[in-house]
């Protein structure tokens, strides 16, 4: 069991990871803004956490893998890895700029612990099931972590590579939704409609899991139940509220693809600073 | 097959063509290192890409319209641009998969594969080179796209015959010295020869197989284009982004010359047996002859 200790500090490490996300993507001028704010929770879960890793080591051979399959929000994952202790904070003010270890999308070449290169949407679940597919064959004890959106549902690529973890029953594999209901067009239910998400993973022999994903407690109670499932791959559902801890940006699809200005980044730090307080003294 | 004895890493992917791609006698003996994708090529692709990434040699084989044809963006950001050691096998190119008609027969992949960094492009010219691409594929460190045709054509090398990737092998080479020199690649590369003794009087010519589209032999190539002073390229493809434009690159900046090009001129193919194909799109033995005379009258003018 998780202690309230470790949660607050995971929360905190989050609230960090949020800043450095909005000063990122100030410095950047231009980037995805909701979903890195919004799996800032589950990014900071994974690192602190979750993930057996070391970040000194990023090639430690049974280090648990973690793909990014929708490569867009890979803002949150450059500022969770700095603050893991991957690289300095400060070159995360680098993204996006020539010359940059942080392209706009992740590259595996570029960045050590980048599993690996994806930001075309769809591509990432196959990556895994094939990452999960091999380590399996040498009996690897390490387990393979998939984050999605829940837009690239629409790629006709998630489903084929769905089809396939659930008929090879790869249970080394689990993959997490960043369900916030949110696409560049709109709303994902008004451009395409994904539900219902959970019956079609069922029904492509994966055990679902449903939990707020804003809740530290309930993500890591996910991740260490899909280790006791043995015969299907698992989906976390993460239930997610796009551009989390900026009350002015929540929810609203229009910040899937910019970046604050100067005066909306000032006002969301100013926000987030707020937040990290009430989290301190709340623990007190 | 002697892959799987050789190198226990290498595994193969088949997207529900085990029997047209050959790789059923894989599967036979190796059960375990043979992953059915079913008819999936996108997710074939990033399966290859996650099993490489992990460590293994992937080889992945379908039809190449399909692939790399209808999984080319999967190839390119999650095997070429990820540098990832996959070996894609593109059976039944050019027009010789004859009666199944255009939507099967693929003459774009060279064109496809050849335009992504970190992507190695083979075509061997029969059997034997086949199977020697297929050794070398697995040896080289990163993607290799391998170009493979119907089963059936002509055998023209044998077990002696040597093959490196970037080295290309002289077939044919006239008693005079040549007027022109032939670039040929895959199992045209007969036709090509063919032509060569027909003209044995008349041209005198050499005959090159590029079975290493991608890196060019540039030294044997710039070589024996300079001494013939006029070059043919011949490929069973689009004209467009083939052999023949590779050529081109590489002699335009070098030592701009005649050039003739037999190939498929942007045009789909149709149902029919291959040779009557071969024939109807240009690419018999006598349009290649008749592309050697005219590169060779091109010279004096």
């Amino acid at each position: 069991m998780i202690t309230q200790q470790k949660i607050k500090e995971i929360e905190l490490r989050a609230e960090a990871i949020r800043e450095t996300v909005v000063q990122m993507l100030l410095a950047a001028g231009s980037g995805h803004t909701a979903g890195p704010l919004g799996m800032a929770d589950i990014f900071a879960a994974f690192y602190f956490y979750i993930l057996n890793h070391d970040p000194k080591n990023p090639q430690l051979q049974e280090r648990d893998r973690l793909m990014l399959s929708n490569g867009h929000i890979v803002p949150v994952r450059y500022a969770a890895m700095a603050h893991a202790g991957y690289f300095p904070v400060e070159e995360c003010l680098t993204l996006r700029k020539f010359g940059s270890r942080l392209q706009g999308h992740p590259e595996r070449l570029k960045l050590p612990g980048m599993e690996t290169t994806s930001g075309p949407l769809g591509s990432g679940l196959g990556q895994a099931s094939g990452y999960a597919y091999g380590a399996r064959m040498d009996d690897k004890k390490f387990r393979v972590y998939c984050i999605m959106s829940d837009g690239e549902q629409d790629a006709g690529n998630t489903w084929e590579a769905a089809m396939f973890a659930g008929a090879n029953k790869l249970s080394n594999l689990t993959a997490v939704i960043d369900r916030n209901n949110i696409q560049i067009n709109g709303m994902t239910e008004d451009v395409m409609p994904l539900e219902n998400l959970r019956a079609k993973y069922e029904a492509f022999g994966w055990h679902v899991l449903e939990i707020d994903g804003h809740n530290i407690s309930a993500i890591v109670s996910a991740v260490e139940q899909a280790k006791a499932i043995y015969e299907k791959p698992t989906l976390i559902l993460a239930h997610n509220i796009p551009g989390k801890g900026v009350k002015e940006i929540e929810f609203d699809y229009k910040w899937h693809g910019k970046a604050p200005n100067k005066e909306e980044a000032a006002r969301f730090l100013a926000e987030l600073r707020t937040m990290k307080g009430k989290i301190q003294s709340e623990h007190e | 097959m002697e892959l799987g004895e050789t190198n226990p890493h290498v595994v193969a992917l088949c997207a529900d063509l085990a029997e047209s791609t050959r790789m059923l006698a894989f599967k036979e003996k190796y059960p375990d290192r043979y992953v059915e994708m079913g008819v999936a090529e996108q997710n074939m692709a990033t399966v290859a890409s996650g099993l490489a990434n992990y460590g293994k040699v992937p080889f992945m084989a379908s039809y190449a319209t399909f692939s790399p044809g209808r999984n080319n963006e999967q190839i390119r950001t999650t095997i070429s641009l990820n540098n990832l050691p996959v070996k894609i096998v593109g059976s039944h190119a050019g027009l010789s998969v004859g009666p199944d008609g255009a939507t099967h027969q693929a003459l774009e992949d060279i064109a496809l594969m050849r335009v992504q960094p970190n992507m190695t492009v083979l075509s061997p010219c029969d059997e034997e080179e086949a199977y020697k691409a297929t050794l070398a594929a697995a040896a080289h460190p990163g993607p290799v796209y391998i170009r493979l045709a119907r089963e059936k054509t002509p055998v023209m090398t044998g077990k002696e015959t040597p093959f490196a990737i970037g080295k290309a092998n002289i077939m044919w080479e006239a008693d005079h010295s040549p007027d022109v020199v032939v670039f040929a690649t895959g199992p045209l590369l007969h036709n090509a020869l063919l032509a060569a003794k027909e003209l044995e009087h008349a041209v005198p010519v050499i005959v090159i197989n590029i079975h290493s589209i991608k890196p060019l032999d540039a030294d044997t190539i710039l070589k024996y284009a300079k001494e013939a002073g006029a070059v043919v390229t011949v490929e069973e493809h689009q004209l467009a982004g083939g052999l023949g434009s590779a050529i081109c690159e590489l002699l335009s900046v070098n030592c701009p010359l005649p050039v003739e090009f037999i190939g498929v001129k942007d045009q789909f193919g149709q149902s029919g047996e291959p040779k009557e194909l071969i024939e109807y799109y240009g690419m018999a033995q006598s349009h290649i002859a008749d592309a050697i005379r005219k590169a060779a009258g091109r010279k004096s003018t």
